[in-house]
This record gives C-alpha cells, sequence and structure tokens, in this order.
C-alpha cells in the first residue's frame, strides 16, 4: 500500500502528527501572547515607549522560572513571554515527537541523531 | 507617542513584511531587523531577538501544511539540523562578543546577497543523480508527490550540504533571520533534493534552528515582550494572509519591488555600521 506522496503509511502517519503538533503549537503559542499583549496595552499602553537603549531583561523576563511565576502571578509582560517561550517549545517538540516515532519504527541511527538535536535545543531554553 | 500607538505601527509593518515575505517566497524575516532599527530606531540586539520569534512562528506555520502533504523530506531535515542548531548556538554565542557595527555590516552583505538572490531566475538542476553511498547509507533518498504520482529522488553530495548548513545556523543565530535562502542553496543545489522538497525541508528546519539561538537570546534579555508580541503577531498574520491570497497572484514584479526595498536597507545597516550610528 502507498500514499501520494509515496511514502510508507508509517511515515505518513508520522508527518500527520507533526503537522497538527505544529499548527497546534503556533495558534496556542500566538493565543497566549494575544492575551498577555492586550493585557499589556491596558496597563503600559500610554506610557512613553524607548527600544532605542539596550538595557536587557529583568530576571522575571529572561529565564523559564521567571517567566512561568511571573505569568502565574498575572503580570502582562510575563504572559506575553511566556506564550513567547511556548512558540520556541512547538519545534522543541516537534524533535521530541519524531524521536519517538523514530523509536516505534526502530530506527536507532535516528533516534541518535534526533536526540543530539535535542539535547542542543533543551541546553539553550534551559542553560542559555 | 505612547506604547499603544508605536505597537500599532510595529504591528503593521509586520504585517507588511509578513505578506511580502510570503508572496515572493523570501520570508518577512530578513526585514524585521533592518525594519525596526532603521525606521523605528530599535536597538539591534532587541530587533534580533523580536525577528527570531517572528521566524518561529511563520516557518513552523508553513511547515505544518507542507509535511503534511508529504513534500518535506522528514530525514533529511533532522540531519541537517544537527548542523543547523549547531551552527544557531554558535552564532549566537558570537553575537555576544562582535560590536552591533559588525552585525549590521554583516546584516547588510546578507541582504545584498538575497536581493540579487531574488531576482536572478530560478536555474532547473538535475534532480538526484546515482546512488550516494553516504545518503543510502542514512536511508535518505525519498519521494514527493505530483501529479503524476510519486516522484522519487536519490540525494546527493550530503557532506557539502551538511556544511552549508551550519554556515546558515550562524547567519540565522548571529543576525535572527531563517536563512532559507542559504538552507535551500544546499539541499536544492548541492544535495540535489526537487526544489518543492528543498524549500519545504527548508522551512521544517527553520523552526528548530531559530529555537535553538531564541533560547540564548531570552537568556540575555534581547527578547523584549513590549517588542516581540506586536511583531510576532504581525509576521504571523501577513504571512498567513499571503499564503491565502499566493495561487491567484502575479508575482514578479512584486519580487522586483522588494528587491529594491531590501536593497536600499542593506546600503542603509551598511552605511550605519560603517559610521557606527547603530
Amino acid at each position: 500500500m502507498t500514499t501520494a506522496s509515496g511514502h510508507a503509511p508509517a511515515e505518513e502517519r508520522v508527518e500527520q502528527m507533526v503537522g497538527n503538533l505544529l499548527r497546534i503549537g503556533v495558534l496556542f503559542a500566538a493565543a497566549v501572547t494575544l492575551l498577555g499583549g492586550i493585557a499589556f496595552m491596558i496597563h503600559h499602553g500610554s506610557l512613553t515607549p524607548d527600544h532605542s537603549v539596550f538595557r536587557g531583561q529583568p530576571e522575571m523576563l529572561s529565564s523559564l522560572s521567571g517567566v512561568i511565576a511571573g505569568a502565574v502571578a498575572l503580570e502582562p509582560a510575563a504572559i506575553v513571554q511566556l506564550g513567547i517561550v511556548l512558540l520556541i517549545a512547538t519545534p522543541v517538540a516537534r524533535v521530541l515527537l519524531t524521536l519517538i516515532a523514530f523509536a516505534s519504527q526502530r530506527d536507532w541511527m535516528y533516534v541518535l541523531i534526533s536526540a543530539i538535536v535535542l539535547v542542543l535545543l533543551a541546553y539553550s531554553l534551559i542553560v542559555g | 507617542m505612547n506604547v499603544l500607538e508605536l505597537s500599532i505601527l510595529i504591528f503593521s509593518g509586520a504585517l507588511a513584511a509578513g505578506l511580502l515575505g510570503a508572496l515572493t517566497g523570501l520570508g518577512g524575516g530578513i526585514v524585521i531587523v533592518p525594519l525596526l532599527t532603521l525606521v523605528f530606531k530599535v536597538d539591534i540586539r532587541y530587533a534580533i531577538g523580536a525577528s527570531l520569534v517572528s521566524v518561529i512562528a511563520t516557518s513552523s506555520g508553513a511547515a505544518a501544511a507542507y509535511v503534511k502533504e508529504g513534500f518535506t523530506n522528514v530525514r533529511v531535515g533532522m540531519l541537517l539540523e544537527v548542523a543547523t542548531t549547531v551552527g544557531a548556538l554558535t552564532g549566537a554565542f558570537v553575537a555576544g562578543l562582535v560590536s552591533p557595527r559588525v552585525i549590521a555590516i554583516i546584516f547588510g552583505l546578507v541582504l545584498l546577497q538575497s536581493a540579487w538572490q531574488t531576482t536572478r531566475q530560478r536555474v532547473e538542476h538535475v534532480v538526484g543523480g546515482p546512488p550516494d553511498r553516504i545518503a543510502s547509507w542514512l536511508r535518505l533518498d525519498s519521494s514527493y508527490p505530483t501529479r503524476e504520482g510519486p516522484q522519487y529522488y536519490q540525494v546527493q553530495h550530503v557532506p557539502l550540504g551538511f556544511g552549508i548548513m551550519y554556515v546558515a545556523g550562524i547567519l540565522s543565530g548571529l543576525l535572527g533571520i531563517g536563512s532559507g535562502v542559504v538552507k535551500v542553496l544546499a539541499m536544492d543545489r548541492a544535495m540535489r533534493l526537487p526544489f518543492k522538497v528543498s524549500t519545504t525541508t527548508s522551512n521544517f528546519m527553520i523552526g528548530v534552528t531559530a529555537a535553538a539561538s531564541a533560547g540564548v537570546y531570552l537568556h540575555r534579555g534581547y527578547i523584549d515582550p513590549g517588542l516581540a508580541f506586536p511583531v510576532m503577531l504581525g509576521v504571523l498574520c501577513g504571512a498567513l494572509g499571503g499564503a491565502r491570497v499566493l495561487p491567484n497572484f502575479k508575482t514578479p514584479r512584486l519580487r522586483l519591488i522588494f528587491a529594491i526595498v531590501v536593497v536600499v536597507m542593506a546600503f542603509e545597516m551598511l552605511y550605519n555600521g560603517i559610521t557606527g550610528s547603530i
């Protein structure tokens, strides 16, 4: 049995799952960012912006734990940042899903390749 | 001007960039940094952070559709992501060491190269070739759907493609762009993948590449929520709209206009980088 793309049915199932994961991840992250953005405008919309000098971000907006704690406390900027973290996490979840799919096909070489990419992404997101 | 008014302006600019990026196939990411630094006088580090975030959103959104249609070569993408993520981390670390002036100059050169690439006619290359030892060992050969049924192809020159991908990763991490042009170059020219497979697999990889450097930038405080949210939502809406109208749209004139805009931005970036006014 072949598919329109000529890929094996098992591979095509994985492609459908990957596609759905990416779509849901992006839409969910965008929705959280939008909610945070609206709250941000209500709280800070009338302030004078200044992005011309680089000052970095406080701990609450530049570490995973800070962003989560801030979002739980309903801090608008932290909710926006949570949306962005969810967006960054979407491709990471995609790599994890492909790793699981390769493992279920006993394709160990690609399990290893996916694991290398996953470790690099986790290092970046957690350690920075 | 207050935060609300500025955000609406930035959203509109990002919307236009996303729309043009989707219609010309160049992606909106490449013009976001010049737009923010040159027009809105944003520090280039904040601009790069916001741009990377928008790149993840648009590429993942587009990749979702392509991978379901079976164009994307998941194995090729996964393998080359090793090169692009290492490159992206390299680029993000280098960005912390060099001055914004150097980044502006490199950005200007990359913009010029992209504009030149956009206006050139795409030359059809020979797809595939004889069985390649490394590609067979890694089981990279695959097929994609065409009107006449599945079309099979054999992948060539894997080490060369891998090397070019490392460079694409560095540029992505250093400049906050998707560097889709370089990714397509590696797969289309070096690895002899069919063009449709090259572009869709490039899209598939851009999100992972950008996520690798975005983590570093988040910790370094480059991602400003007040700036990232109008940029991300604007580019995403523009790209979704662009993808919808694309099938009934003639693009040559639009590509030319976009290329001229990119060239103007390139010279501005070079000028600002050289004179140090960035």
